[in-house]
Formats: C-alpha cells, structure tokens, sequence
C-alpha cells in the first residue's frame, strides 16, 4: 500500500497482536512443560497464569508509554474513525468472549476441575483478544465497510 | 477484495484546485487524523455526514461535487 501510514491506535493494535501471542504461547510451554510430569487437571497452573496476565498488562502498559513517546503529539491524536474501529472490533470478539464464559459455566455445571475452568476462561480472553486485534489491524489496512 | 464504501470523492483533485492543500492541513480543518483523509480518500472508509459537510466546506465546494454514489447500474 504506497500511503498506508500507520495511526497511533494501529500501532497499539499490532503491538497487542504480539503481547498477546507471546504471553500466550509462554503461558501454553510453561503449562505443557509442567503436564509432562503431571495429569493434566493437577498440574500446577495458577501462578503461571497470573504472571502471564500480570506480564501481558505490563507489556501492554510499557508498549503504550513507549509509543506514545516515539510517536510524536501530532500523531497521537485519535478520532471518530478510530473509535469505529475500536467499537468494531470490540464487537467482534465479544462472541468469542461470551462463548468461552458459557463453555466455562458449563464446565462449573458439570463439577469439572478448577483447572479445566480457568484455563477455558483463559482461552477465552486470549482468542478474543487476538481476533480484536487482527480485526482492529483488518479495518485499518483493508478500510471499515458499511454495517 | 471488496471496496468497504461505493461513495466515490473527488477530495485529492479538490484539494490541488483549492491551492495545493494537503492532507494533513485538511484534516486540522475538519479535526480529523491525516490518516482519516488518507482513508476516505481511498475509498476505505465513509466518513459521517457531518464530516463530509465539513470536508466539503474545507475545500469550498458543494457536497455533490465531493462526493458522489452510483445509481443502480452505475459503476462505482
């Protein structure tokens, strides 16, 4: 695209695209890594999962701060197409959202496992955040069509 | 891939007409990012109708000279 410039918010766009798949994929190897030794549903999850969440809102923080600072006053404005955009790709992922809460109450119905229950949930912020990210990246290069 | 909007724009021959405005003096006028005219003017994105009146005012034309949508068997 010869004039595709990128906006502030598509830079925080791909720049969560890439937290969000590194603290998954270590999340998922520090999970898999531990099951080795261990059936999977007494596998020692809870801390990982906490560093993974508390690393990628860190991550998150960081990259905001440091794009802000490079990216200069001008363009860090935002406007009413960014926020159509977001509004998009917030839609967009909520049903991956939802169904992860509704696998995990399911889950909770049957009396399954902590372990199955958090990771589904995790599964579930972890898909959602990945498909608004590359819906947010799709609207931006590929343009926002019509409702 | 499909083309996000059928609304056409005449924005960037406008823009040369009304003086050579750029991209980025057309969005402080109208209080959008350069990256919004950017995408209107390619067709990737419709702006409002407040801000195509704005966009209109900026370059001092009519609306319909700005922007215009094909008619059914028109070509985009």
């Amino acid at each position: 695209m010869a004039e595709h410039q990128l906006s502030f918010e598509e830079k925080i766009a791909w720049g969560g695209l890439i937290v969000a798949i590194v603290h998954g994929t270590v999340y998922l190897s520090v999970l898999l890594t531990r099951a080795a030794s261990t059936p999977m549903p007494e596998t020692p999850y809870v801390d990982a999962l906490l560093w993974s969440l508390g690393a990628g809102i860190l991550a998150m923080i960081i990259l905001s701060i440091v794009v802000s600072i490079t990216t200069g006053e001008e363009g860090r404005a935002t406007d009413i197409r960014d926020k159509q955009i977001t509004a998009r790709a917030e839609f967009t992922a909520r049903g991956v959202l939802v169904a992860g809460a509704l696998a995990a109450m399911i889950l909770a119905m049957l009396e399954q496992d902590g372990f199955w229950i958090a990771n589904v949930l995790y599964l579930g912020f972890m898909l959602s955040a990945l498909l608004e990210t590359v819906t947010k990246i799709a609207l931006y290069r590929g343009g926002v069509p019509a409702w | 891939m499909v083309k996000p909007t059928r609304v056409a724009n005449n924005i960037r021959a406008l823009r040369f007409a009304a003086g050579e405005l750029t991209q980025a003096e057309l969005a402080a006028r109208v209080g959008v990012t350069r990256q919004t005219i950017i995408a209107i003017e390619q067709g990737k994105y419709s702006p409002s109708l407040e801000i195509a009146f704005q966009i209109a005012h900026a370059l001092g034309a009519r609306l319909d000279e700005v922007f215009s949508y094909p008619t059914n068997g028109d070509p985009a």
